[in-house]
């Protein structure tokens, strides 16, 4: 049996709890908290929704058919009379070139460390570090070691190796080929980090039913590992190709032109490229007015064809993905 | 792919003498002063034993004894993970199958392995059972098919999947999705069929179908099966290997080893007092 002061003692000791669920305080830091997050979240957004709306609003109107699929006659900085259809052109081919040659050689390396070499040698190790290096390398310097390595050491060497008669310069100068295999060099590591982690994620009982019916590691890369692996894969070619299409700096010196009269026709033809032209533009005009609504409209192009370009490679990865769950 | 591999491992018969014991089956498997190491540890202990043909032999055992590295030192398996060596001697129809002229993918097919865990490959019905022998380069149809049929028949699935074979082999069951496996292991026609834990993940209706179909296969095969269930070994194999802690404790026949052991390590473990 309680005491009537006992239970009394109980009731202010259960008001003193009751009153505690209120607060007794505003609380600053949570407030803090989520206003802080919210309007970092909210500038960003802002910001992009002003880039996107000054560009759309202001390049829209400028964009005819003419713009887009005529090359730059008579004056490439006037709004009225330029065409930007080259650019969209060399860009397009400095992508997919590059896309061509970054696949291979990344994943092929990615396939290494997964799958050959052993998981932390030293050797794997300082393998793993050149790739994360190589991703946090500024893109100028890309475009000087491009210049360097591929244009004046294999391009002038295959120069002096094919035409050692005369003094020819064929390949040893600026080049499409130079230009997207610089790219390429650039978007390796998103492609061998994208490929690691697709290999990785394959259960290693897949690989071991494999070999236990017979199987060569080999077999069982090529028909077991890769085709499981195939949408990581082009996860990685997809962060490539966004990473790439707006790149101007590695292009600089490898291939991208001021100014050409023709298309490139030849994997050693420089090319003019819709980022560089933008730089031009917004630098090199004579009459700023004349060429604003123009700077506009290939900012606008520029954009869309990144988004092309990687809406392209997402159908075809959602494409793999269907055809997999088919089978799962 | 690859329809000639160097068959330097020739399909030997067992030797005549192991035969001559009559009415005792041939011994196929001679595990000869056995050990193992994982870098410094030493997981195998000196481990000596023959495996007779034709027969099921359980690996029975506490958890880290050892029983499933050693099961995989059969296909070297072991070959897979870096800092392994051998000492010792484990022979297949009397040849070492450690020796540096033993080719290890003709020893892979002529020693299948059903794993643990069930692992089909994300491919249809058909595709996984056909998987060894594409490998060996079968192209002809009519030959595949008679061989998926056969090996799904054997392995009890057939009637469940004939009408869906180019369905994934993801979309079976657990219990199916083993002997999916079974099948997939039974396609290349194997003389050895090694079996880790085939049925530790499945509830005991397809537990007891797995077991039917592992007597049903000791008639062709040999079979060596790891187990952690020591009814399972009781109900299905001929002959029980107790190891403890990397060594062996106990070889010999199910029924003696269980109602009768010789060691009172064996006879703890088997009654349940430890492990």
């Amino acid at each position: 049996m309680m005491s009537a002061q006992e239970s009394e003692a109980k009731d202010q000791r259960s008001a003193v709890r009751r009153r505690r669920f209120r607060a007794a305080r505003f609380d600053w830091a949570s407030f803090l908290g989520t206003g802080a997050t919210g309007l970092a979240t909210l500038l960003i957004i802002a910001i992009l929704a002003i880039i996107l709306g000054n560009v759309v609003v202001n390049g829209l109107p400028q964009l005819t058919w003419r713009l887009v699929s005529t090359g730059t006659a008579s004056d490439m900085f006037d709004v009225h009379k330029a065409g930007i259809f080259p650019m969209i052109f060399g860009t397009t081919a400095r992508v997919i070139l590059m896309t061509i040659f970054v696949l291979p050689a990344g994943v092929l390396t990615a396939i290494y460390l997964t799958e050959y070499a052993r998981m932390n040698s030293p050797f794997t190790r300082v393998i793993r570090g050149a790739v994360n290096n190589l991703a946090g390398v500024p893109s100028i310097v890309f475009g000087l070691f491009g210049a360097g390595f591929f244009v004046r050491f294999i391009g002038k060497g295959l120069d002096s190796a094919l035409y050692p008669a005369r003094a020819a310069t064929v390949w040893g100068q600026p080049a499409l080929l130079w230009a997207s295999a610089t790219l390429a060099v650039m978007t390796l590591p998103v492609v061998i980090v994208a490929t690691e982690e697709a290999l990785r994620a394959i259960p290693q009982g897949l690989r071991e039913a494999s070999l236990a019916l017979g199987a060569t590691k080999l077999e069982t890369i090529l028909k077991i590992v890769l085709p499981q692996a195939t949408p990581g894969i082009m996860t990685g070619a997809i962060l490539a190709i966004s990473r790439a299409a707006g790149e101007v700096a590695p292009i600089l010196f490898t291939g991208a032109a001021y100014y050409m009269a023709d298309l490139p026709k030849l994997l050693h033809d420089q090319f003019m490229d819709l980022g560089y032209h933008v730089f031009i533009l917004s630098t090199q005009s004579p009459n700023v007015d004349k060429t604003r609504p123009l700077l506009y409209a290939t900012v606008l192009v520029l954009l869309c064809l990144t988004f092309l370009l990687n809406i392209v490679a997402i159908f075809v990865r959602a494409n793999m993905r269907r055809k997999m769950r088919m089978l799962q | 792919m690859n329809a000639e591999r160097p068959a330097s491992m020739p399909k030997v018969s067992v030797p005549a003498p192991a035969r001559a014991g009559g009415a005792s089956a041939a011994e196929l498997i001679e595990l000869q002063g056995l050990s193992l190491y994982y870098g410094a540890t030493r997981a195998l202990k000196n481990i000596s034993f023959n495996i007779r043909e034709k027969l099921v032999t359980a690996f029975i055992g506490p958890s880290g004894c050892g029983k499933s590295t050693l099961l995989r030192c059969l296909n070297r398996m072991n070959d897979l993970i870096d800092g392994v060596r051998i000492e010792g001697a484990v022979k297949i129809a009397a040849q070492d199958i450690n020796s540096p002229e033993v080719d290890v993918i003709e020893l892979r097919k002529r020693v299948g392995m059903v794993f643990q865990k069930s692992n089909p490959f994300p491919k249809s019905i058909y595709e996984n059972v056909a998987y060894g022998l594409r490998l060996q380069g079968v192209r002809n149809r009519s030959e595949l098919d008679a061989v998926v049929e056969g090996s799904l028949r054997q392995a009890a699935l057939w009637d469940e999947v004939k009408d869906r074979l180019h369905t994934s082999g993801l979309g079976l069951s657990g219990g199916q999705q083993q002997r999916l496996c079974i099948a997939r292991a039974i396609a290349i026609k194997p003389e050895i069929i090694l079996m880790d834990e085939p049925a530790s993940a499945l509830d005991p209706i397809a537990t007891s179908r797995i077991e039917e179909l592992i007597l049903d296969l000791k008639k062709e095969y040999t079979i060596v099966i790891v187990t952690h269930n020591m009814q399972q070994a009781a109900r299905i194999s001929d002959q029980t290997a107790f190891f403890y802690l990397g060594e062996l404790i106990e070889y010999d026949t199910t029924s003696k080893l269980f109602t009768n052991p010789a060691k009172k390590q064996t006879e703890d473990y088997v009654t349940g007092r430890f492990g």
